[in-house]
């Protein structure tokens, strides 16, 4: 299996590997795929007061592309807004690692990792208006 | 086999072996000035050369004690298997169309065996039990008196597990059933006596004992007689059972390729066994791995190991510094898993996450003392970065998590 650079990159030094503890403030989990398919996906985000990524974690069971696609989306989402971060799609994750034809699957699901884990966050604290301590515990 | 070049640590001596230089220097001559071919009865370059071939043809043989009469000068173990199983299928097939062989053969055994099932033939493909050997009375019950052949590897190549031929033997002979057995991963391993083995049909191959590649032998009992429909027709060498020019400077390197086996095997494979052991014990410090196969009824050189919760790619990409197989063979589209590991009742995860390691004649304990500390290192940093380790280690239940399936 040739490998781009970029995802051999990622693969050797892999960013922001880890765990947030789950009910620490702001913090919101994303978990997709399963064992059986080869490819299990979990991304956290850290969101601040203003709905701004401050900070995200990864931790992928996956091929070379499933965790460079990981990796560089928890770059990706730092700094944006929750909004801003709901529109990273998969072709972009694609054509930056270079996937091939047969590794597209891993940058589906990388995007779908961000969709669950800012669903994930809705649920948690309502909506990004609403993101002020208070009315997030209300929000539980 | 250096760890100081560009090349990994070859860690894949089932796959192939280098030929021993003692062997390269034996057959160079007949590359060059002895170039004869061992059909030509009219000149010495012939007769040199037909000697050399019967000479060699002896050394084989006495690895496995048998006659030399009952060689056949084959390109390798799959023709082999091919000439014994279609072979012997099609020269019986008057008495019965029944053919049993295991889940777990080489594709050399169960292609051929697909074949015959297009030309009629049924075959029944035993389970093996999940320690990977074959259960005799469920081989036993597996027999009908149709039945015309059966096929049984020797020692399986991923695995390494030895399957119980003498007793297989007794049994297919009593019932005048043909008995063919793939050797390919047993010359050099364990102790072949054909004088004592009730088989009628076993397959060789050089490269897996230090010989070239390309070349192989099918042995073919005389007492009682089994016979055999050639598959490649021709000149009439080999007594008619496998026409075609014999190459001389291969079969000189087979014969000793197994003249070496035959006199260093004993004390090679007690080196190679504390070799592996070395590697076992060192793998076996990490948690959730998996001996696949019995480790008992083993070749002294093989280890499979799977390594839990970490996905099968990854860990090829991981052990990039050393040159082994994996269960997992990523050609395309789909990771397919190894069929053995399947048909061992092992789950996909941990027939995709399996290693071989096959140890030879040029590993040094450094080499295996490098693996192990790769092998950890590797594993720890994988297992680091899988939410499965992750969930497991917080005690949760993975068969238990409703997984969104993609």
């Amino acid at each position: 299996m040739a490998y781009s650079e970029k995802v051999i990159d990622h693969y050797e030094n892999p960013r922001n590997v880890g765990s947030f503890a789950k009910d620490e403030e702001g913090v919101a989990t994303g978990m997709v795929g399963a064992p059986a398919c080869g490819d299990v996906m979990k991304l956290q985000i850290k969101v601040n007061k203003d709905g701004v990524i401050e900070d995200a974690r990864f931790k992928t069971y996956g091929c070379g592309s499933a965790i460079a696609s990981s990796s560089l989306v928890t770059e990706w989402v730092k700094g944006k807004t929750v909004d801003e971060a709901g529109s990273i799609k998969n072709t972009q994750i694609a054509e930056e690692l270079a996937l091939p034809p047969v590794k597209i699957h891993c940058s589906i699901l990388a995007e779908d990792a961000i969709k669950a884990a800012l669903a994930d966050y809705r649920k948690k604290y309502g909506t990004e208006e609403a993101a002020q301590p208070a009315q997030r515990q209300a929000a539980d | 086999m250096t760890t100081d070049t560009k090349y990994p640590i070859y860690l894949d001596y089932s796959a192939t072996t280098p030929v021993d230089p003692r062997v390269v220097e034996k057959m160079i001559p007949w590359l060059t000035h002895q170039f004869g071919n061992p059909a030509s009865r009219s000149h010495a370059y012939g007769w040199d050369a037909e000697a050399a071939v019967e000479n060699a043809r002896a050394e084989v043989a006495k690895l496995v004690n048998c006659d030399p009469k009952e060689i056949v000068w084959t390109s390798g173990a799959t023709e082999s298997d091919n000439l014994a199983i279609k072979g012997a299928a099609h020269f019986y097939k008057t008495k019965g169309k029944h053919l049993i062989t295991v889940k777990t053969e080489h594709k050399a055994v169960l292609d051929p065996m697909r074949e015959l099932e297009r030309e009629g033939f049924e075959v029944t493909y035993l389970d093996p039990e999940p320690d990977g050997l074959v259960d005799l009375e469920k081989f036993k019950a597996a027999l009908r008196p149709d039945t015309i052949l059966v096929s049984i590897m020797f020692v399986n190549n991923e695995i390494g597990v030895i399957q119980p031929i003498a007793e297989i033997g007794e049994i297919t002979r009593a019932k005048g059933i043909v008995f063919h057995v793939d050797a390919a991963q047993a010359t050099g391993k364990v102790e072949i006596d054909l004088a004592k083995l009730k088989v009628d049909l076993m397959s060789f191959s050089a490269h897996k004992t230090y010989g070239p590649k390309g070349i192989g032998a099918l042995y073919v009992r005389r007492k009682p007689r089994v016979r055999l429909e050639a598959q490649m027709h021709g000149g009439g060498h080999e007594k008619g059972l496998r026409s075609g020019t014999l190459p001389t400077h291969q079969i000189v390197g087979m014969g000793e390729a197994f003249r070496i086996a035959r006199l260093e095997m004993a004390t090679e494979n007690e080196r190679i066994r504390m070799l592996r052991d070395k590697l076992l014990a060192g793998v076996q410090d990490l948690e959730e791995v998996y001996v696949n196969g019995d480790l008992e009824h083993r070749v002294p050189h093989n280890l499979n190991v799977s390594f839990n919760f970490v996905e099968g790619e990854s860990l090829i990409m991981a052990m990039k510094e050393l040159a082994v197989s994996s269960g997992s063979a990523c050609t395309s589209a789909s990771l397919e898993p190894s069929y053995v590991l399947r048909a061992l009742g092992r789950n996909d995860e941990l027939a995709h996450s399996s290693i071989r390691f096959t140890i030879g004649r040029f590993t040094r304990p450094e080499d295996i003392d490098f693996a192990v500390k790769l092998i950890k290192e590797r594993i720890g940093k994988l297992r680091e970065m899988s939410p499965l380790w992750e969930m497991f280690k917080e005690g949760i239940d993975l068969n238990s998590v409703q997984w969104a399936a993609h």
